[in-house]
């Protein structure tokens, strides 16, 4: 039971807290589905931060009047960098202190399903409002409902260009000459439903970004809803078109919920996010078994991710004393800072730079993502050898920066409760001193691992 | 303390500034002592703006509102028939000093457009995605009798796919923290005895620091971000001093991503004559900072596929097939611009540049010309390729 109260903490939650152990000890499973019928308190949490419609609103106009000076200008990226840092501030401390880890696990393993990344500069504005509105509401929700959350939010409209794809037939395509930006109807096939091996061709391809011409976003005084999408009718292509074999007639905005809806339940869409769930919570090569049975609950349910949740609980491969899988670097932080007692009151200046600092220098700044792949989600993305002597690094620096320091053979006893190793235990007693101690209890592979 | 190998080469390298002869390391200084630098191009770069086909009758055509004009400051014309980016004016001059060849039409066997399976492809030298488990510079360590994990380096946080594989390698990142003394480091070495993952990749990253150390490559993380917020140059002249230190690696991979250009891909400005602009002052800090070793040094840049010949609906390019890619290095047979040119009259499937050169052809004969890898060898390399000749040339004799 001491094992599977650990794995419940660290494999499905966000590591140490003392709370964390306490609450699963007597019914890990029990725990962990609790979660999943608690509120989010994120939600609360975030509740007064502008939303997405507010900004396509608001923005538009004041970038319009700031862009003509270089004062402007530079105004425009310290507005950016800080709706970006107002919204990282307590995404972080809500991954402190949560009492749901396992639930804001969910929502980061959505959140990087569906990636958008503030590489592409103007999603700065909008990493936050993305996450909040489109991915944290619907983790327990239908597979469909996260697919058209995604797919109509400004965030990822802009990511992927469909804001900007034109039906080179419907009308705005004639005026203009403007035409079909492919790149959101391929990652949709590719990333986020059928999988790359799905079974569709560059045709499905265009068929897809031909259905989804017309989505896209509204901003100035125009915008009138929550969120600033917009079905453009003069911008949809015109006509029939042959998706996966199946003929959409000519229906507007409908055609793409209905080709989304066929996409969401596509047997390849099974496969592909079973496959990718189990990978996430069980091993980089997740066994053949754990992946089919997770499968046939996305099938049997018609991909209710309530359902998809409470299998992988529920999955034997799952509860592996072995631990496969190595921390991200969000993972790996925030670890880190559940075990040394998380973060006191506010989240300080300092303290918030130093972590934004870390995860800068470990790669994974939260919506960064070099790709619309996301984050990988293998050890081999993250253990080659410069990751690992950085992480010795960090661990150190971190460990020299507490103030009053703990005894670390009796901290990673309560951290880490039974999958503490004898070697490391024995490492930690040898140490030469608490700050040593600490820090390689924080190096430690049981601890980088989970 | 433990009198570990980091200690021993740092102590060293502490003799060499104190003006006492360090021991070297005899590897570095054998003649025929070839290396390779290969630039992964991540994003798909879009072969037609960067080496563009001016004397193609269509190019204007085609290329629509994304056509560079041939005037001054446009295209840089090379050959009558191709030119280069105009952001691209080191490569200009490598090219009239015959250190750069440029393969264009070229593409790797995969014809989907996937940039993750596409750059599997690359990466592995298989036939299709995940055809093969390991990369093909990892294949090739045999051959090239390269047994120290230092001599086989990424510069990356992880290990790319394409040195990941049976033979352990390297990986190295400038220090942005303060190093950890030996101590903590011997005691991480017991801690991670029983995890093969940690304890491997912990004692490569000790030896690439030592070679790192003794390179006097700058750690200072201001270092991190050159000129116009460029991030590959910075990293280039890093990577750059520690290949060219003693005992540096043989084979050494990079990247460049930033090439996914949908959207105001631009033409003498916007996001492509950035990622160019970077690419571009890269390869000089790199040449500059490899210079005693020049001469022995090819690099190789290439991408996954190229763009779709005309801009798509919103002033970009799609995911398309053929592109080009780069040999450069005092080893370089340059000076030209190698292709069979399809025309851009017939693209492939109507939208592409038609691949009509195997990228593996190009490593092939890289590796075979530049490295002395034999063909039996070269054809084990890249199984499913002895029908695909390397191109040969590349490499001056």
């Amino acid at each position: 039971m001491a094992i599977e109260a650990a794995l419940a903490a660290h494999r499905f939650g966000l590591g140490a807290n003392q709370a964390d152990l306490t609450n699963a000890s007597s019914d890990p499973r029990g725990w962990l589905k609790w979660q999943l019928g608690s509120v989010d308190p994120a939600l609360q949490a975030f509740a007064a931060n502008k939303r997405s419609g507010d900004i396509l609103r608001e923005l538009p106009g004041q970038v319009d009047q700031l862009k003509g000076t270089a004062e402007g200008k530079k105004k425009i990226q310290e507005m950016g960098r800080d709706m970006f840092l107002g919204e990282m501030r307590p995404w972080m401390k809500n991954a402190f202190e949560t009492k749901v880890p396992f639930l804001e696990r969910l929502v980061w393993f959505w959140s990087n399903h569906f990636t958008i990344s503030i590489q592409k500069a103007r999603l700065i504005y909008f990493a936050g409002t993305y996450e909040r509105e489109a991915i944290r509401p619907n983790v327990l929700g239908s597979f469909e409902d996260l697919l058209f959350a995604s797919v109509r939010h400004p965030a990822m409209q802009l990511y992927l260009d469909n804001a900007f794809s034109i039906g080179p037939n419907s009308r705005a395509g004639k005026f203009t000459g403007k035409g079909l930006n492919e790149n959101h109807a391929r990652e949709i096939l590719e990333l986020h439903t059928l999988g790359v091996d799905g079974g569709y061709g560059q045709d499905d391809v265009i068929a897809l970004a031909k259905i989804l011409t017309g989505w896209s976003i509204e901003r100035g005084d125009q915008v009138d809803n929550a969120t600033g999408f917009k079905f453009f009718e003069n911008r949809h292509e015109p006509g029939a078109k042959v998706l996966l074999g199946k003929t959409y007639s000519e229906n507007g905005e409908r055609e793409g919920t209905d080709a989304l809806r066929d996409l969401a339940r596509h047997p390849a869409t099974a496969r592909h996010v079973a496959t990718k769930f189990a990978r996430h919570f069980i091993a980089d090569e997740p066994p053949p078994q754990a992946v089919a049975r997770l499968e046939r609950v996305y099938h049997a349910t018609g991909g209710d991710l309530r359902a998809l949740s409470l299998a992988i609980v529920d999955e034997p491969a799952a509860w592996n004393r072995q631990l496969m899988k190595v921390r991200t670097p969000i993972e790996y932080v925030v670890a880190a800072v559940r075990l040394l007692g998380g973060v006191r009151e506010t989240l300080g200046d300092e303290q918030f730079k130093g972590l934004a600092e870390s995860l800068r220098i470990m790669g994974q700044i939260p919506f960064t993502a070099s790709s619309p792949k996301g984050w990988p989600d293998v050890a081999s993305a993250w253990a080659g050898p410069a990751a690992i002597m950085e992480r010795a690094q960090w661990a150190h620096v971190l460990a020299s920066r507490i103030p009053q320091k703990p005894d670390p053979v009796r901290l990673g006893e309560m951290g880490l409760g039974a999958l503490l190793s004898a070697t490391t235990r024995a490492a930690l007693e040898r140490a030469a001193d608490a700050t040593q101690g600490l820090a390689l209890l924080i190096a430690s592979p049981e601890f980088q691992r989970r | 303390m433990t009198l570990d190998r980091r200690t021993l080469i740092q102590s060293a390298a502490g003799a060499f500034v104190l003006g006492v002869d360090a021991p070297r390391f005899s590897f570095a200084a054998t003649p025929g002592d070839r290396r390779l630098i290969v630039i992964i191009l991540r994003g798909a770069m879009d072969g037609l703006a960067s080496v563009p086909p001016h004397g193609d009758a269509d190019y204007a055509r085609v290329r629509g509102a994304l056509a560079l004009s041939r005037g001054q400051g446009g295209i840089v014309d090379l050959d009558g028939s191709f030119g280069l980016h105009p952001a691209l004016g080191t490569l200009k001059t490598f090219w009239d000093q015959k250190q750069l060849a440029v393969v264009h039409a070229v593409a790797s066997p995969y014809r989907d457009r996937s940039h993750f399976d596409g750059q599997n492809v690359i990466e592995t030298g298989a036939l299709r995605p995940n055809g093969l488990p390991d990369g093909w510079l990892n294949r090739a360590m045999g051959p090239l009798g390269i047994n120290d994990p230092k001599h086989a380096l990424a510069i990356a946080q992880s290990v790319p796919v394409i040195l990941q594989g049976r033979r352990d390698v390297s990986s190295w990142m400038p220090a942005q923290l303060p190093q950890v003394d030996d101590d903590f480091i011997a005691r991480l070495k017991v801690l991670y005895a029983n995890d093969p993952l940690f304890r491997g990749a912990l004692d490569n990253a000790i030896d690439v620091d030592a070679v790192a150390n003794a390179s006097g490559a700058p750690m200072d993380p201001n270092a991190m971000r050159g000129a116009r917020g460029y991030r590959f140059e910075p990293l280039a002249r890093m990577a750059g001093n520690l290949i060219a230190a003693a005992d540096g690696p043989t084979i050494t991979v990079l990247e460049v991503s930033g090439w996914d250009t949908h959207q105001a891909q631009g033409t003498t400005e916007g996001r492509l004559n950035y990622v160019l602009g970077d690419f571009d002052k890269g390869l000089k800090a790199l040449a500059d900072a490899v210079r005693p070793i020049w001469d022995r040094t090819a690099i190789l840049a290439f991408t996954e596929f190229g763009r779709t010949a005309a801009p798509n609906g919103s002033g970009g390019t799609d995911h398309g097939t053929a592109s080009a890619a780069f040999i450069v290095g005092g080893a370089v047979n340059g000076g030209r611009v190698i292709a069979q040119w399809p025309g851009l009259h017939s693209l492939y499937e109507g939208r592409d540049l038609a691949p009509t050169t195997d990228l593996r052809a190009v490593f092939k004969g890289v590796l075979g010309d530049h490295m002395r890898i034999a063909r039996t060898q070269l054809d084990a390399t890249f199984p499913d390729s002895t029908n695909v000749a390397p191109v040969s040339g590349l490499i001056k004799t």
